[in-house]
C-alpha cells in the first residue's frame, strides 16, 4: 500500500498533540508502519504548528511535502489556508470554522482573509468545515475540539467506530472519556 | 512488543536497556526530552545540571567511578561543553559514557544551525547517527559496547526530525554492567606529561574505529539500481528511500565519524555516479574528495536549512507532486508570549524608557518581536551580561540607558560568571534577571533557582539575591512585572544609580500548573476610546473589535497589565467585586 499521510495543523495550545497520538495508536493497531512528526520549543507559543502522521506498508520520510496530504485536518480556518499547499491534487480538508486572529491581524499590520471556506472550495480541495468549538462546548468542554475534528475524520475511514472509541480509552483519562466520547459521536455524526 | 516512540523517547529506552545508571544534562530543543523520559526510569539517577560543561563532567565523574553514564544536549550545548569532550577523548572512559546532541538544520528553535559532526572530528571521538526510533534505540546501546571496547566517549548524533518524530520500537529487558573504580593517574590526570602519552593512543583508537567502521553493520550497504549510488545517513537517508525507494543504490551511514575508507571506495566502485547526500555541511563529500572520488554533493544540494522528499526529488529531477495555492496573502502566525507572560510588563517598561537591551536566550528572546520590539542583541547563553560590560566600558555613555536581560535558568547556566566580571571590572551596568522560577522555553524544566529536582521533588534552592550581594553588588532589588509603577521606578533608579546593580523581576510564567489566575478583564465600552494604548503590549488576549477594545474570555489570565495602560478605566475584572 502507498503511504498516506495526515496534516494535523493549528494554533500552539490547541491539543493538536492528542489528535496525532490517537491516529498513530488507531493507525499502528491496524498493523500499518507508523510515523508521526511534531515540533516543539518556539514554535509553540501561539504560532502555527504542524503535526505530520503517515502510515503504510512501509513509511520512510517522517514529514508530509509539498502537495502530498490526502487529508489536513485543521484546527483553525486560517491554517487550512496557510498548508494548503500541502494537500494532494484530490486531497479533503477537515477544518474547523473557528477563527483565531495572528498577532499581526491583531495589531493592524495584517488582514484575516475572508470567506475562506469558500476560497477553499474554489482552490479545487474538498473542504468539511464544522464548528468544532460549538460543538466541543455542547460535548461539555471547549478543549474538546480536537477529538470533535477526529470524530469528523473517522468519517472518510473504512473502521468500525469501536476501533476509534478503543484508541480514545487508551489516550484519554477515564474522567475524561465519556466527554470525550460525546465530542466524538458529535463530530462523526454531523 | 511493538510501540510507536518518540526518537528521543526511544534513545532514552537504549540508556535503560544498556544498564546506564546516571544522567546528567542540561535542556535544549530538541534533545530535552531524553533526560525527561530516562528520569522516569527509577533505576536511574537523573538530574539537570546549570549547564553542559557541568552535565558532561557530573557524567564524566559517574562513569570513571564504573557507572555507565549520560549527559544530553542541543547543538550549540556541545560548544559549552567542549572543554570536557576534548580531553576525554585523552582519558577515555571506565564505564560507558554516551553523550547525545541534537542537531536543528532548520533552525526550529535554536540561534544558528551548526554542524555538530565537527565536534566529533576535532575531539577525535566516535559519532553514530540514528535515521529513525528503533535505531535511536539500538544505538544507544550500541554506543555503550563502542565506548567501553575502544576506551572512548561516543556521541549519539540527533537531529530534529529524528528526536521529535515517532516511529516503531521493539524493547528488550534492561541489563546492568557495572565495573570497579580503578586509580590510574597516567590516564586520567591530564598535565602535559600525561597528555603527551596519551595522544597517540587517541590516534591508535581513531584507526582501530575505522577498521571497525568498515566492518559494522551499522554502515550498510543497500544495492538497487547501480545507475546511481547514494551515500547517506539520518533524516536524510528516509527522504532517498521515499523518493527512489530500490532504484538507486544507497550506503547508509550509522557511523558518521570516523568515516570508512575501503567500504566508501567498493561502493563508489559498483556504481556510475556518486552522490552525497548529507544536511548541512560537505563532511562525507570532502572525505569522499580526500579519497581521490568524483562525487556530487553540495553542488546540487543547499548548505543552508533542512531536507525534505521534495527538495531531493528536485536536486535529482524527478518529477514532484502539484500544489495550489489561495490568491490571499496568509497573515503569518509568529510565536508570541503568551496571556499573563511575566516578561511583558518588564518589557514594556524598558521600550517606555527607550533602553537599549542586550538580550539572552530564552522565551523573552520574544521581546525583540513587535509591538514590543524591545530587544536589539541575542546571541548565546549567558552574552547579555558579559556583552553589557563590554557595552559600557567602551563607551561610558551608553550606561545609564542600557541594560542585560536573562532569565534565571540561563542565568544559572552562564550568567553568573559575567556577572562577576561586572562585579570584579566595575563597570556601570544594570542587569535584570527575569525570574519566571522555571525553564520555560524548552517545556518547564525545574533549574537550581526553583527548589525543585528533575523529579518535582524538593532540592537545593539557590537565593538570587543574596547570590548578587556575595558577588558584591550594593544594589540589588526585586519588582513584580505585573506592577508596571514598580518596574518604570526600578529601571529609572537603577539606571541613574552611579555604580552597577541587579534588577530580578519575578513572578512564575503563567503556564505553570500552581500559578492561579484572575477572573479575565472585561472592557466596559461605554468608557473605552479605542485609542489603542492597550494594543502596545503585544497581548494575545486583546484585540479591537468595532473601534472598541476586547479582551478574549478564554485566553486572559486576569493579569491587569493592560489595565495599567488604560487613561479612561475601561477595564475591569470579569468577576464582581474585584
Amino acid at each position: 500500500m502507498e503511504t498516506k499521510n495526515i496534516m494535523i495543523v493549528g494554533v500552539g495550545g490547541q491539543g493538536s498533540l492528542l489528535a496525532s497520538k490517537l491516529l498513530g495508536h488507531l493507525l499502528l493497531s491496524q498493523g500499518y508502519d507508523v510515523k508521526v512528526s511534531e515540533v516543539h520549543g518556539m514554535s509553540q507559543r501561539g504560532g502555527s504548528v504542524v503535526t505530520y502522521v503517515r502510515y503504510g506498508d512501509q513509511v520512510a520520510s517522517p514529514v508530509i511535502d509539498l502537495g502530498e496530504a490526502d487529508f489536513i485536518v485543521s484546527f483553525e480556518i486560517l491554517e487550512a489556508a496557510r498548508w494548503l499547499p500541502y494537500l494532494k491534487k484530490d486531497g479533503t480538508i477537515v477544518t474547523n470554522t473557528q477563527q483565531m486572529d495572528p498577532m499581526p491581524v491583531i495589531t493592524g499590520a495584517a488582514v484575516y482573509p475572508e470567506n475562506l471556506v469558500e476560497k477553499l472550495k474554489a482552490s479545487g480541495a474538498k473542504v468539511d468545515a464544522l464548528d468544532c468549538l460549538t460543538l466541543a462546548e455542547q460535548a461539555g468542554s471547549s478543549k474538546a475540539v480536537n477529538v470533535v475534528l477526529l470524530g469528523r475524520l473517522s468519517h472518510y475511514f473504512d473502521l468500525p467506530e469501536e476501533t476509534w472509541l478503543a484508541s480514545l480509552e487508551a489516550m484519554v483519562p477515564p474522567k475524561f472519556i465519556e466527554l470525550n466520547k460525546k465530542a466524538f459521536a458529535l463530530g462523526r455524526n454531523q | 512488543m511493538k510501540e510507536l516512540m518518540l526518537g528521543n523517547k526511544a534513545a532514552a529506552r537504549g540508556l535503560y536497556e544498556a544498564g546506564c545508571l546516571f544522567v546528567s544534562s542540561y535542556p535544549g530543543t530538541p534533545s530535552t526530552e531524553i533526560t525527561e523520559e530516562a528520569a522516569k526510569y527509577d533505576e536511574i539517577y537523573c538530574e539537570w545540571a546549570p549547564n553542559e560543561k557541568v552535565a558532561m563532567e557530573a557524567a564524566f565523574g559517574a562513569c570513571l567511578s564504573g557507572s555507565r553514564a549520560f549527559c544530553g544536549m542541543k547543538h550549540v550545548g556541545l560548544n559549552v561543553a567542549a572543554d570536557p569532550l576534548y580531553t576525554m577523548s585523552y582519558t577515555g572512559v571506565n564505564a560507558g559514557l554516551v553523550i547525545a546532541v541534537a542537531d536543528d538544520a532548520g533552525m526550529h528553535s535554536s540561534q544558528n544551525e551548526q554542524d555538530s559532526r565537527h565536534h566529533a572530528i576535532a575531539a577525535k571521538v566516535p559519532m553514530l547517527e540514528p535515521s529513525d526510533s528503533a535505531e535511536s534505540l539500538a544505538f544507544a546501546k550500541l554506543a555503550y559496547e563502542i565506548s567501553e571496547k575502544f576506551d572512548t566517549p561516543v556521541l549519539l548524533k540527533m537531529c530534529t526530525r529524528i528526536a521529535h518524530s515517532q516511529s516503531v520500537v521493539e524493547t528488550s529487558e534492561r541489563v546492568v554492567p557495572k565495573k570497579d573504580y580503578e586509580k590510574n593517574i597516567a590516564k586520567y590526570v591530564m598535565m602535559p606529561g600525561n597528555a603527551k602519552k596519551r595522544h597517540p593512543i587517541v590516534e591508535e583508537r581513531t584507526k582501530a574505529l575505522i577498521a571497525f567502521a568498515e566492518e559494522s553493520e551499522i554502515n550498510r550497504v543497500e544495492m538497487g539500481g547501480t545507475g546511481l549510488g547514494i551515500i547517506t545517513s539520518s533524516t536524510s537517508y528516509q527522504y532517498v528511500k521515499e523518493v527512489f525507494g530500490d532504484r538507486v543504490s544507497v550506503l547508509k551511514l550509522g557511523m558518521v565519524n570516523p568515516l570508512p575508507v575501503q567500504k566508501i571506495l567498493d561502493f563508489a566502485a559498483k556504481v556510475d555516479k556518486l552522490v552525497v547526500v548529507e544536511e548541512l555541511d560537505p563532511i562525507i563529500e570532502n572525505h569522499c574528495k580526500s579519497l581521490g572520488l568524483t562525487v556530487s554533493g553540495k553542488d546540487i544540494l543547499p548548505i543552508c536549512d533542512e531536507f525534505s522528499q521534495n527538495l531531493i526529488a528536485k536536486a535529482f529531477g524527478e518529477p514532484v507532486p502539484e500544489t495550489r495555492k489561495l490568491e490571499d496573502a496568509i497573515p503569518p502566525r509568529p510565536p508570541v508570549m503568551c496571556s499573563g507572560c511575566p516578561h511583558r510588563g518588564l518589557f514594556y517598561t524598558l521600550k517606555q524608557n527607550k533602553c537599549t537591551v542586550l538580550g539572552d536566550i530564552g522565551c523573552y528572546t520574544l521581546g525583540a518581536v513587535a509591538p514590543l520590539g524591545a530587544m536589539e542583541m541575542t546571541l548565546c547563553m549567558g552574552a547579555s551580561i558579559s556583552a553589557l560590560h563590554g557595552f559600557n566600558k567602551a563607551d561610558p555613555t551608553h550606561e545609564g540607558k542600557t541594560v542585560a536581560v536573562i532569565g534565571d535558568s540561563t542565568f544559572m547556566h552562564s550568567g553568573m560568571t559575567g556577572l562577576a566580571n561586572v562585579a570584579y571590572n566595575q563597570s556601570n551596568s544594570t542587569i535584570i534577571i527575569l525570574d519566571n522560577s522555571i525553564t520555560g522555553m524548552t517545556g518547564h524544566q525545574q533549574n537550581p533557582t526553583t527548589g525543585y529536582n528533575i523529579k518535582g521533588d524538593p532540592a537545593g534552592k539557590i537565593d538570587l539575591e543574596a547570590l548578587c550581594k556575595a558577588m558584591g553588588f550594593e544594589r540589588v532589588r526585586v519588582v513584580d512585572p505585573y506592577d508596571l509603577a514598580a518596574c518604570d521606578k526600578a529601571v529609572k533608579e537603577e539606571l541613574a544609580a552611579n555604580e552597577p546593580s541587579v534588577i530580578i523581576s519575578r513572578r512564575p510564567c503563567a503556564l505553570l500548573k500552581y500559578v492561579k489566575h484572575n477572573p479575565p478583564l472585561v472592557v466596559d465600552t461605554d468608557k473605552c476610546v479605542g485609542c489603542r494604548s492597550c494594543m502596545r503590549i503585544g497581548c494575545p488576549s486583546i484585540s479591537i473589535k468595532n473601534g472598541k477594545a476586547h479582551v478574549d474570555q478564554t485566553l486572559c489570565v486576569g493579569c491587569n497589565v493592560c489595565a495599567q495602560l488604560c487613561k479612561f478605566g475601561a477595564f475591569s475584572s470579569s468577576k464582581k467585586g474585584e
